[in-house]
C-alpha cells in the first residue's frame, strides 16, 4: 500500500505555497523531515516499516528537488494552479528571443572551434545575467500579478536558457579534458 | 534485543545489549572489518594484530580455500588459482575485464559476469568476494564474541547497478545481513567530520587499489549531504603498479613473460612504488621463471614521469563532479584524501595544484572508510548513542534510463539525484494493436545505447490493443538507499494494467544465493537449518518487538479489526518462533511484514503531520 500522499510538495515541507521560497527554511524543512523518515532510522525495523520509510524518503526528495530549482518550483506551481507550461508541445517563441537564441549557439560553437575558454565563460555569464532579469520578471509574475500565462512563457523561455548553459558546459568539459593529457575517446570507459 | 548474545561465566551482561554490526571496506588489494567498540570506531586485527585483509583467495585442487596472506604466499607459484584484485570483475563482462591486459586467470563468459576457472571448479567474482568477507566475519565474531547483527558495506561511490548488486550478493553468500552499501568517500567523510565537527563543503579523493571516486559533500549540523559524486571504476593504485611493470617489460626487452613473471613482476612493481613515497629512488631483484636474475630499479622522477597520465585521469572526474556539484575548486572548504594510493606524493601535489590548498591527511587513509562504515554500521543497527543525531544523504552516481527508437537513451533518473528516488516516465505504442513493449534499463551518461551500460531487459505483456500511440505505458525506476535499482511498467488507459518488476541482469536470484550458500562446504545441512532458524528468530523477535511498541503508542490507528488481525499476526508468529520449522517461522513473519504495512504508514503519517504541526507552532512562537 501507498503512503497518503495528499499533501503537495509545499505543504509536506510546511512551507507556504508560493514561488517565493526562503531557501534556508526549505532546506532546514527538508532535513527535519528526512530526519524523520530516511530508511536509515528505520533500517532496524521490520520490512514494512522500512518499505514505508522508503516511500517518504522518496517523496521528501522529489519534494525538494523541485521547490529547490526555481524552473521546477514554478512549473509545479503553475500546475497547481492548473497551468500547464506546455514546454514539450509549445514551442512558439517571440522572435526576438529567437535570434538572441540563435546568436548565442553560433557564440557556443565559436567558443568551442577557437577552442576559447575564456569567451565561453563570458558568455555564461552574459546567459547568466538574462537569467537573473527572467527569474526577476517569474517572480512578479507568479507573484503580486498573478499573471499565470506570462509564468508560462517564462519558464518555457528559461528552459532554452539551461540548455544552451548545458552546452556551453559540454563545450568547456571537451576543451578541459583536451588540455588534461588524457584525450577524451581513450579516458571514455568501454562498455559490454 | 539481541542476536544470540550469551553472557560469558563472571562477564557482565550489557545494560543496554546492543546488536553488533560491523563495517566492511571490500578493497581491491586490502580488506578491513571495524567496529564501535566502547563509542569509538576501531578496526579489528587478525590474531597476528594485522588489520588489513590482502583481498585474494587460493583455490586449491581438494576445494580447500584460503584468503588473505596465506593465498598471498601462493600468488607467485601459482597464479591461476590465487584471485585478486577481483573487484575489479564484480558485474563484468568477459570484454570488460579484457581491457586490464594479461591476467593470469582462466575466464569463462557465464552469464551477466565473468567466471574464473580455478583448481577447485568455476568461481564467480561474487563467490570470490564472499569468501573474503566470511573471513572478515569470522574475524570479527571471534574479536565481539559473538554473532553479527549486520554489515555495511562499502563499494566505490562510481559503482554502477550491476557491480553494486553484485556485492550485496556476496554478502549474502557470506551470511551477511547487509545493513547497508555505503559510499566509500562517503564513508570517510562520516568519519572524518564526525572525528572534526565539521561543517562546509568538502571533496573526498579516494583513490584505491582499483577504483577512483571523488565525492563532493556539505556537512552542515550532523547531516551529510553528498552534492556530486564521480570517478572511474577502473582506475587505481594497481594501474601504478601496471605502468611500472610495462616500464620494465619494454626496457628489460620482456614482452612475453608468463603468469608467473607477470606476478612477479607486478610485486616487485608495487613495492618499488610503496617505497618511492619515501625515498627518491628504489630497486627489486626478481628471479624469472627461466631463472634469470634481473635487478629492476626506478628513480622517483622516472615513476612521476611514467605514471603522470594515470594522475591527469583522476582530475578528469574531479572536474565533472566540482561542476556537477556547481563549485569552483577554491570554494571547497577542505580535501579529505583516501586510499593508499593516496600516498604518492606527486599525486598529493596534484591535488594540492588543483585545489588550491593542502589536501586534509590526519586520518589513515587505508583504515579511514571500514572507521566510517562501522560507525554507520552501529548507528543502523539502532545503537545510536543520545545526541548522536547525523543523518546520510547520498546520491546515484550515474544516470539511469530506458532505450527508445533509434537506440537512444532517454534519462529517467538523471546522475547525482539523491537517493532513495522514483521517477516514472510515460511511453506509448508505435504500432496499432501492438499488445507487447520491450523496456531495456540502461546506466551511463552517453545518449547512444551501445555506449551505456545495459542492466536489465523485459517485456511488458497484456497491453490491451489499441491504436499507435494510444496505449500509455508508464515505467517508473526506483533507486532505493542502497543505490539499487528496482524498474516497473504498467499500462494505465482502459483501466487494464500489466506490471512487472525486474532486477538488474547481473543480480542473483534468491535461489542462487542459496545455491551458493549450499555449495560452500564449512556447513552441514543441519548446521544451515540451525542457522536459519536463529536468524528467522532474531528476526522475528525484532518484529514482534517493534510492533508491540508501535501498538502501545498508536492503536488507535487501526480499526478494532484490523487490530484484532494484526495481534492475531502476532500471535502466529510467536507459536512458529516456538516450533523447529524455519520455513514456517519465515512465512508467518512475511505475513505479518505484509499486514502491518498500513499500520506502518499511518504511523509515517501521523510522525510527519506532528512534525509539521510543531513547526507552526514553533514559526508562531517566535512571532
Amino acid at each position: 500500500m501507498k503512503p497518503d500522499f495528499t499533501r503537495n510538495h509545499f505543504e509536506l515541507l510546511g512551507l507556504p505555497v508560493s514561488y517565493a521560497v526562503d531557501a534556508a527554511a526549505l532546506d532546514r524543512a527538508y532535513r527535519d523531515l528526512q530526519g524523520r523518515v530516511h530508511p536509515d532510522r528505520f533500517a532496524a525495523s521490520g520490512e514494512a516499516e522500512r518499505r514505508v520509510a522508503m516511500q517518504w524518503a522518496t517523496r521528501a526528495n522529489e519534494a525538494y528537488r523541485t521547490l529547490r530549482n526555481p524552473i521546477d518550483r514554478a512549473r509545479y506551481l503553475l500546475a497547481l494552479k492548473g497551468y500547464d507550461t506546455g514546454e514539450e508541445s509549445n514551442t512558439a517563441m517571440p522572435p526576438d528571443f529567437l535570434m538572441q537564441q540563435m546568436e548565442w549557439r553560433e557564440a557556443v560553437a565559436e567558443g568551442r572551434a577557437a577552442r576559447d575558454p575564456a569567451a565561453l565563460e563570458r558568455l555564461r555569464g552574459e546567459i547568466e545575467d538574462s537569467r537573473a532579469e527572467m527569474h526577476a520578471l517569474l517572480a512578479r509574475a507568479l507573484g503580486g500579478d498573478r499573471n499565470y500565462d506570462a509564468g508560462c512563457s517564462l519558464v518555457r523561455k528559461l528552459r532554452f536558457l539551461d540548455r544552451i548553459e548545458a552546452e556551453i558546459d559540454d563545450a568547456l568539459e571537451a576543451l578541459a579534458e583536451g588540455a588534461g593529457g588524457a584525450h577524451p575517446a581513450t579516458s571514455l570507459k568501454g562498455h559490454d | 534485543m539481541s542476536l544470540l548474545q550469551i553472557s560469558e561465566p563472571g562477564q557482565s551482561p550489557e545494560p543496554h545489549q546492543r546488536r553488533l554490526a560491523v563495517g566492511i571496506d571490500l578493497g581491491t588489494t586490502h580488506s578491513l572489518v571495524a567496529a564501535v567498540r566502547s563509542s569509538a570506531a576501531e578496526c579489528l586485527p587478525d590474531a597476528q594484530g594485522r588489520v588489513l585483509l590482502p583481498s585474494i583467495v587460493h583455490y586449491a585442487a581438494g576445494g580447500a580455500v584460503e584468503v588473505g596472506y596465506e593465498a598471498l604466499a601462493r600468488a607467485g607459484d601459482d597464479p591461476a588459482n590465487t584471485v585478486s584484485s577481483v573487484k575489479r570483475f564484480m558485474g563484468r563482462g568477459v570484454a570488460d575485464v579484457a581491457k586490464y591486459g594479461a591476467l593470469p586467470y582462466r575466464f569463462v563468459d557465464a552469464p551477466g559476469m565473468v567466471a574464473i576457472e580455478t583448481a577447485a571448479g568455476l568461481r564467480s567474482p561474487v563467490q570470490v568476494s564472499a569468501e573474503i568477507l566470511k573471513a572478515l566475519r569470522a574475524r570479527a565474531e571471534e574479536s565481539l564474541g559473538a554473532e553479527l547483527f549486520g554489515a555495511v558495506v562499502t563499494v566505490p561511490a562510481y559503482f554502477d547497478d550491476a557491480q553494486r548488486q553484485a556485492t550485496k550478493d556476496a554478502a549474502r553468500v557470506a551470511g551477511l545481513n547487509v545493513l547497508r552499501l555505503l559510499n566509500e568517500p562517503t564513508a570517510a567523510a562520516i568519519a572524518y567530520g564526525l572525528d572534526n565537527a565539521s561543517e562546509g563543503t568538502f571533496a573526498v579523493f579516494d583513490l584505491g587499489g582499483g577504483t577512483f571516486d571523488l565525492s563532493v559533500l556539505r556537512l552542515t549540523r550532523g547531516v551529510f549531504e553528498v552534492l556530486s559524486t564521480s570517478g572511474d571504476s577502473a582506475l587505481g593504485g594497481d594501474d601504478f603498479d601496471q605502468a611500472i611493470a610495462m616500464h620494465w617489460r619494454v626496457t628489460h626487452g620482456l614482452a612475453d613473460a608468463s603468469g608467473r613473471d607477470t606476478r612477479r613482476l607486478l610485486a616487485a612493481a608495487r613495492a618499488v612504488k610503496e617505497r618511492l613515497s619515501a625515498a627518491q629512488s628504489a630497486d627489486a631483484q626478481v628471479t624469472l621463471s627461466w631463472g634469470q636474475q634481473l635487478h629492476l630499479g626506478l628513480t622517483r622522477r622516472e615513476f612521476e614521469e611514467i605514471t603522470a597520465p594515470l594522475v591527469q585521469k583522476a582530475l578528469g572526474p574531479t572536474r565533472k563532479a566540482l561542476r556537477d556539484a556547481g563549485l569552483a575548486p577554491a570554494q571547497v572548504d577542505g580535501v579529505v584524501l583516501v586510499g593508499g594510493a593516496t600516498r604518492m606524493p606527486h599525486l598529493q601535489r596534484a591535488v594540492a595544484a588543483f585545489f588550491g590548498r593542502e589536501p586534509l591527511v590526519n586520518l589513515d587513509p587505508e583504515q579511514v572508510v571500514a572507521l566510517g562504515a562501522a560507525i554507520q554500521a552501529n548507528a543502523l543497527a539502532g545503537n545510536r548513542a543520545a545526541g548522536e543525531d547525523w543523518l546520510l544523504l547520498d546520491v546515484i552516481p550515474l544516470s539511469l534510463g530506458l532505450e527508445t527508437m533509434g537506440g537512444l537513451v532517454e534519462k529517467v533518473i538523471p546522475r547525482n539525484s539523491t537517493i532513495p528516488v522514483a521517477r516514472a516516465q510515460e511511453f506509448t505504442t508505435f504500432k496499432d494493436g501492438q499488445t507487447a513493449m520491450a523496456i531495456h534499463v540502461v546506466q551511463g551518461e552517453r545518449e547512444l545505447v551501445s555506449d551505456c551500460r545495459s542492466l536489465a531487459r523485459f517485456e511488458l505483456r497484456g497491453i490491451p490493443p489499441m491504436v499507435a500511440g494510444a496505449a500509455r505505458i508508464a515505467v517508473t525506476f526506483q533507486v532505493d538507499a542502497d543505490g539499487l535499482l528496482s524498474v516497473s511498467a504498467r499500462e494505465n488507459t482502459t483501466g487494464v494494467s500489466a506490471s512487472v518488476v525486474v532486477k538488474p541482469s547481473y543480480g542473483l536470484t534468491d535461489d542462487e544465493v542459496a545455491a551458493m550458500l549450499r555449495s560452500g562446504f564449512d556447513h552441514a545441512q543441519a548446521d544451515r537449518d540451525a542457522r536459519a532458524l536463529a536468524e528467522q528468530r532474531v528476526e522475528a523477535e525484532g518484529l514482534v518487538a517493534a510492533l508491540r511498541a508501535a501498538l502501545a503508542q498508536d492503536a488507535d490507528l487501526l480499526a478494532p479489526d484490523e487490530r484484532g488481525a494484526l495481534e492475531g499476526g502476532i500471535a502466529s508468529v510467536d507459536a512458529a518462533r516456538q516450533g523447529a520449522d524455519h520455513r514456517a517461522l519465515k512465512s508467518a513473519v512475511e505475513a505479518l511484514n505484509r499486514l502491518s504495512e498500513p499500520f506502518a504508514a499511518r504511523r509515517m503519517d501521523r510522525s510527519v503531520s506532528r512534525a509539521l504541526a510543531g513547526r507552526r507552532l514553533d514559526e508562531v512562537q517566535v512571532k
